[in-house]
Formats: C-alpha cells, sequence, structure tokens
C-alpha cells in the first residue's frame, strides 16, 4: 500500500511530508489538522461497534494522533441498492452518538446508491477537521524523541483485529472478545496539558504496534527496546492468536494509542490515562535508548532478544 | 495458572540452558523440521541464548515452501479454467510461480477463495453445483486427516463437483534424504502436530538406520529448550532414540482415528518436494477406489515447463544449508511484500521467520 501510495498519489499530488494521519495546514494563521479515511469493514456489525462508530471513531483519533483537537466531520455514503434501512439507521444513530461523545460535529455529507453488486453493502468515507495549537505540532513528527524517554500502550493489543476475525470465520471460544473502537480525543487531552512532556503519539492501527515501532526509529539516533511480558493482551484474544499463528504485535486495533513521553513524567501521565475508560489499561512497555539506533528490540518472555519489524506482507494462518 | 504461562516461564528456560550447556560434549547441528518450530525459535530469541556450540538448521517443514514449482503452475492453470472455483489455504495464494500466482489469478477475476477448513470447502461445492471446486490439498500428516475426511464425506453425500489438487506429504523419507545427501545433521527437533497424529514411532526407523537422535517438540519456549536438552543428553550419551517431550499431546502410536481414516483414501508415493526433488514413500496419492476427487486424474491440464526464479535459495535453505539472510535477495528483492520465494511468503517459512524476527 505504501508503494502504491508513494508511486501513484503522492507523485501526482505533490504532497511531501511524511505519510501521518492527518495533514497540518495553515488557514489565515490558524493551525489546522485535516484528514479523511474510507471504512469498508465486514461484516458491518460487531462485537463493540459497527461501520458508523468505527468511522467516527478512525476519523477523531487520526486528528486526536498528532495532537489536534477534532471539531467537525463530513461523511459520504455509499449504499448499494436494496440495503436495509433499519440498518443504516442504526449505524447513523451510532454515528451521532460517538461523535456527541467525542465533542465533534457531523456537519456534511453525501450519499450515493449504487446498484446490486457495485459494493459490498455499505461504504463509508469520512474527512474531519481539528484545531492543531503550535506547542503540539512536534507530536506528530516525533523529533523531540531522546534517549531515556518511556513508551506507553493505552492498553491491551488485538481486541479489534480478533473480534473481527472470530466473527468472519464464525469462532465460539467461550470467551467475550469485543472491539475497542473507541474515540480516544477525551484520552489525549488529559495529558496535554504540557505538550512538551508528550514526545510522541499515535493510534495503533493496521500494522500493529510493531509497525508503529520499526518506523519510528528508521534511520534516527536512538533505538527502542520494549519488553514482551508488559505488553498487555486479554487472555480470549492471546487464545485465538496462538491457535492462529498471530502475534499480537502486529494487529489492528482501533481504539489504543502509542505514546512516547518525558522519563520524568511517565508515572503521573500513566495515573491520567487510568482515569479515562479508554486508558484504564495503560501500560509502560518500554523504552527509548542510546543503544542499537535506528532499531526497535523486543526482549520476549524468556529473555531473548530480537529485532522488531515492521509487518511485511498480509497476516495470514498458519497451516499446521 | 494458564498451563502456557508455565511453558513461558523464563527461570524453567534459565535453568535448561545451564544445563545444555553443562552436557554439550563438541559443536553440534541440530535440525527442527516443523515451520512452526522455526517461527517460534525466532520470536523468543532461543537461538540467542544457546551455547554457541549449538547451531540450529532449519528443515523442510513448511507445508507451502515444499511444495514444487509445478504444483503451482498446475494450480494457476486449473483457476484460469471456465467455472472453477479454487479454495486454498491463504499462503499458497501468495507464492510465485513460474509465470502468475494464484493471488495475481484472483486478481485477474478468476474466483479463487481463502479457507482454513476443508469442510469449508465442501460447503462452497454443495452451494455451487454448477462450478468445480478445487481444493489445494497440501501439507504433511497434520493435514492429511483434514482432506481425507473431506473426500469420505463428498464421497458419502454424493458430491461430484469436489475435487483435489493432492500434493500431501510425509516426513520421515525427507529427514533420511537430507542425511543420505550429506547433510551433518547431530540431532532433529521433531514435529509437534504431525506426530500428533502419525505418532512418534515414524521416526523409529529414521533413528535406527542413522543413528540420529529424535525429539519430538511442543511449541512453547520450554518445550523447545527442553526438547533441545534432551537430544544433548542422548548425544553426550552416544543414544540415538526417538524421545517425546511434547507428552501432552503426543504419543508413540498417535491418532489411530486419523490414521485409519488415512490409510482408507490415500496411500504412499513418491512426492517432489522443493529444493530436493523426488522422494519416495515421501507422500500420499488418493486411492483408486477416491480417484474420482483427484482433479488431476479426471481433468489434466498441459503447463509450461516449470522455472525456479531466478537467484532464490529456497532449495538449500529448506535443507538447511544456507541460512536465509545469507541469501543475497533477502530483504533486499525478496521481502514478504515482495517474495520471490516460497519460504518468504508463508509464516512458516524459514525467511519469513528471519525477516519478521531478525537477531540484533
Amino acid at each position: 500500500m505504501r508503494e502504491l501510495i508513494e508511486k501513484v498519489f503522492l507523485r501526482h499530488f505533490g504532497m511531501h511530508a511524511g505519510l501521518a494521519d492527518s495533514a497540518s495546514i495553515s488557514v489565515d494563521g490558524s493551525s489546522l489538522a485535516y484528514t479523511t479515511d474510507s471504512f469498508v469493514v465486514d461484516p458491518l456489525f460487531f462485537p463493540g461497534g459497527n461501520i458508523g462508530k468505527l468511522a467516527v471513531s478512525g476519523t477523531v483519533n487520526d486528528l486526536s494522533t498528532c495532537g489536534a483537537i477534532p471539531k467537525f466531520i463530513s461523511c459520504g455514503f455509499i449504499i448499494e441498492e436494496g440495503f436495509r434501512i433499519a440498518d443504516l439507521d442504526k449505524i447513523v444513530e451510532s454515528m451521532a452518538s460517538e461523535a456527541k461523545k467525542a465533542g465533534v460535529r457531523i456537519v456534511t455529507g453525501d450519499t450515493k446508491v449504487v446498484k446490486r453488486d457495485q459494493c459490498d453493502k455499505l461504504y463509508i468515507n469520512t474527512s474531519g477537521i481539528g484545531y492543531l495549537p503550535e506547542d503540539r505540532k512536534h507530536i506528530c513528527t516525533g523529533e523531540t524523541i531522546r534517549p531515556g524517554d518511556k513508551i506507553i500502550v493505552s492498553g491491551t493489543l488485538g481486541d479489534h483485529a480478533i473480534t473481527i476475525l472470530s466473527e468472519r470465520e464464525g469462532l465460539t471460544t467461550g470467551h467475550q472478545l469485543e472491539s475497542d473502537v473507541a474515540p480516544l480525543n477525551n484520552l489525549t487531552e488529559k495529558i496535554l496539558g504540557q505538550p512538551e512532556n508528550i514526545r510522541f503519539m499515535r493510534d495503533i492501527t493496521r500494522g500493529g504496534l510493531a509497525t508503529i515501532l520499526a518506523e519510528i526509529c528508521e534511520n534516527k539516533t536512538f533505538g527502542i527496546e520494549i519488553e514482551e511480558g508488559r505488553i498487555p493482551v486479554r487472555e480470549s484474544v492471546r487464545s485465538i492468536s496462538e491457535l492462529y499463528g498471530f502475534n499480537p504485535l502486529f494487529l489492528a486495533n482501533e481504539g489504543k494509542m502509542l505514546f512516547i513521553v518525558k522519563k520524568e513524567t511517565d508515572e503521573k501521565i500513566l495515573r491520567q490515562l487510568h482515569t479515562e475508560e479508554t486508558g484504564k489499561d495503560a501500560t509502560i512497555i518500554g523504552e527509548v535508548t542510546e543503544e542499537h539506533q535506528g532499531i526497535a528490540v523486543l526482549k520476549s518472555v524468556i529473555g531473548g532478544k530480537r529485532i522488531i519489524e515492521m509487518l511485511g506482507g498480509e497476516i495470514l494462518p498458519r497451516i499446521c | 495458572m494458564n498451563f502456557t504461562e508455565g511453558f513461558r516461564k523464563k527461570e524453567f528456560v534459565e535453568y535448561l540452558i545451564t544445563r545444555i550447556a553443562g552436557n554439550i560434549p563438541r559443536k553440534i547441528k541440530l535440525m527442527e523440521v516443523c515451520g512452526g518450530h522455526t517461527m517460534a525459535i525466532r520470536r523468543y530469541g532461543i537461538h540467542s541464548l544457546l551455547p554457541a556450540d549449538i547451531e540450529l538448521l532449519s528443515g523442510p517443514g513448511c507445508p507451502v515452501c515444499v511444495t514444487a514449482q509445478d504444483y503451482i503452475d498446475g494450480a494457476v492453470a486449473y483457476a484460469k479454467l471456465p467455472d472453477v472455483i479454487t479454495v486454498s489455504y491463504g499462503d499458497l495464494l501468495r507464492i510465485p510461480g513460474t509465470k502468475s500466482s494464484l493471488e495475481s489469478c484472483r486478481a485477474g477475476g478468476c474466483d479463487v477463495r481463502i479457507i482454513s477448513s476443508t469442510l469449508e470447502a465442501l460447503n462452497i461445492a454443495k452451494d455451487n453445483p454448477g462450478k468445480k471446486v478445487i481444493f489445494m490439498a497440501i501439507g504433511f500428516e497434520t493435514t492429511v486427516p483434514g482432506t481425507a475426511v473431506a473426500i469420505l464425506e463428498a464421497k458419502n453425500s454424493g458430491l461430484n463437483n469436489f475435487f483435489v489438487m493432492n500434493a500431501h506429504k510425509t516426513m520421515p523419507a525427507a529427514m533420511a534424504a537430507l542425511i543420505d545427501e550429506g547433510i551433518p545433521i547431530d540431532g532433529y527437533i521433531g514435529p509437534g502436530h504431525v506426530c500428533a497424529v502419525a505418532g512418534s514411532s515414524i521416526f523409529n526407523d529414521l533413528a535406527l538406520k542413522y543413528h540420529v537422535p529424535v525429539v519430538i517438540s511442543g511449541f512453547e519456549p520450554v518445550d523447545l529448550v527442553q526438547a533441545i536438552y534432551m537430544l544433548v543428553k542422548m548425544i553426550s550419551e552416544k543414544r540415538a532414540e526417538v524421545e517425546i517431550q511434547y507428552s501432552r499431546l503426543v504419543t508413540s502410536e498417535g491418532n489411530r482415528k486419523a490414521q485409519k481414516m488415512i490409510e482408507e483414501v490415500f496411500e504412499p508415493s513418491t512426492q517432489t518436494w522443493r529444493g530436493i526433488g523426488a522422494i519416495q514413500n515421501s507422500g500420499l496419492r488418493i486411492r483408486e477406489q477416491y480417484a474420482a476427487f483427484d482433479i488431476e486424474r479426471q481433468y489434466p491440464v498441459k503447463t509450461e515447463p516449470s522455472e525456479e526464479p531466478r537467484g532464490c535459495l529456497c532449495g538449500q535453505v529448506l535443507k538447511g544449508l544456507v541460512k536465509p539472510d545469507k541469501c543475497k535477495l533477502f530483504g533486499k528483492n525478496c521481502t514478504p511484500l515482495h517474495p520471490v520465494g516460497a519460504c518468504m511468503v508463508s509464516p512458516e517459512g524459514a525467511c519469513n521467520a528471519y525477516y519478521n524476527y531478525r537477531s540484533i
């Protein structure tokens, strides 16, 4: 996907910034963050949410992740002919509810109905705008990260990916599985009172934690070391991941954030995160280090060390 | 206590490493023949904890990696036929054939579907009576029962549009072939799930003939390190037996019910292994009374002569002769996103394991 974006889209659109979740733009002296996303999840309804909740949360999080304060969202719907109005109503109601929780307004939209088989039930496209205070602009780039900084994840990993897999495969495990889909702006605002303490934030979506950690270190003069035993994973998610041969470090989430914070403030920030439902399981998992520059390293539960790579290719289940 | 926690306890691993270090008689080479073991070893960094006198080699235990190039080319030829639905385990789709892959076929409009169970394949056949549904039957003793069940079920229900493109393989003959080729192997970490089905006794002849110890291992870190300890102990005592470390799942006899199903549907045959070539009694062929389900016998297709990708060292990697990161293509022309060879595609492939779990 990255290659496609660079070879086709960046080339023609003349975009030069790094591939962040949102763009930082200036309008009449005001700094804004602007993002867009499209949602094609299948199934449309899953434990913990639906495509509508995902659309609002995902858009809010793309803005929050760079320190912006989300304000307005647009949504476009592409609807397959014959789609049940009752289902559409549930989805849209859910979007309104999430927007209210996140304190954002859905201010404009569009609807297209296409013939049967021209799309898979329903697709949603969104865009979002938020204010980006000047003193938060470093958060997206991570330019102030330095050795000694601590690495925090806001909660358990892999919930969304494994819930969707279970729904698709019809797995019954006896465990309660639920997507973690949620807007995280209320969580991030809890710790952005002193933005200089927050070196970097990123929502942990496709590619998982591993991809973000590997990307942060690439070509940098610092390294990262995390401890596998400290990474929070629900027992139900761990069980299914192991059955299929998946590594939770590579699994997608829709309501989890990675923070890199100034060492001296880590415990305070952790306490602040714990006051929010979406941050109650926040954990320090590692730190930035002077060693193995440019490389993220994982110390396994048994003490072995290995390099953390970006997700290369698809996540495929084991055969035997 | 969740039992997996016990099998991941750092102090148990440290204790076993100490015992290993105290028993190594000389430099030794141990081969793990299961791709799942290779992945676990790399993922937990077990290789980084072992004494330097132990070298671990990855063997031909990855189902898609050892599937010969001409099988992929044949699969592509079938997928392109009209009125065919190809069903396969996920990672086979991305294996590059000589000119194309099942994934490229799917992108080009062919009906190629990923399944995780053969029973899904049967349901697809029942739901699509006008199509030929062809299941790509690869894998070792672990996955053969699934194929056998599907064929028996298809026969019992009179399903006449379900077919199998068979490339099932069995382990012992291939492990013997490696030793016959002169590859220095002092001990085998034996495949856990293969033996859950077939029983550890399938390796008795190998251990006796070649005087090489085999320990059947589980997949947790403590399993693997304990299996390595058991091998080191046998080597230091000059014993060459088959022992079971994975006793919570594996017995000497294995799963007799599964074995009966396999014997009912399949018979031993020669199979071609990527990198090794044709090995007698290393595979399975569908018996004549079930030949109606063998797509290659019912509807043979012609394909161009197959060619291995230029520069790809998968064959040597599968024999433990070359470590993946010593291949010139590794990490440059050949990555999981753009694989040149099969070993980089599969989550049980050595190259994929080395790429995703590199040592410092």
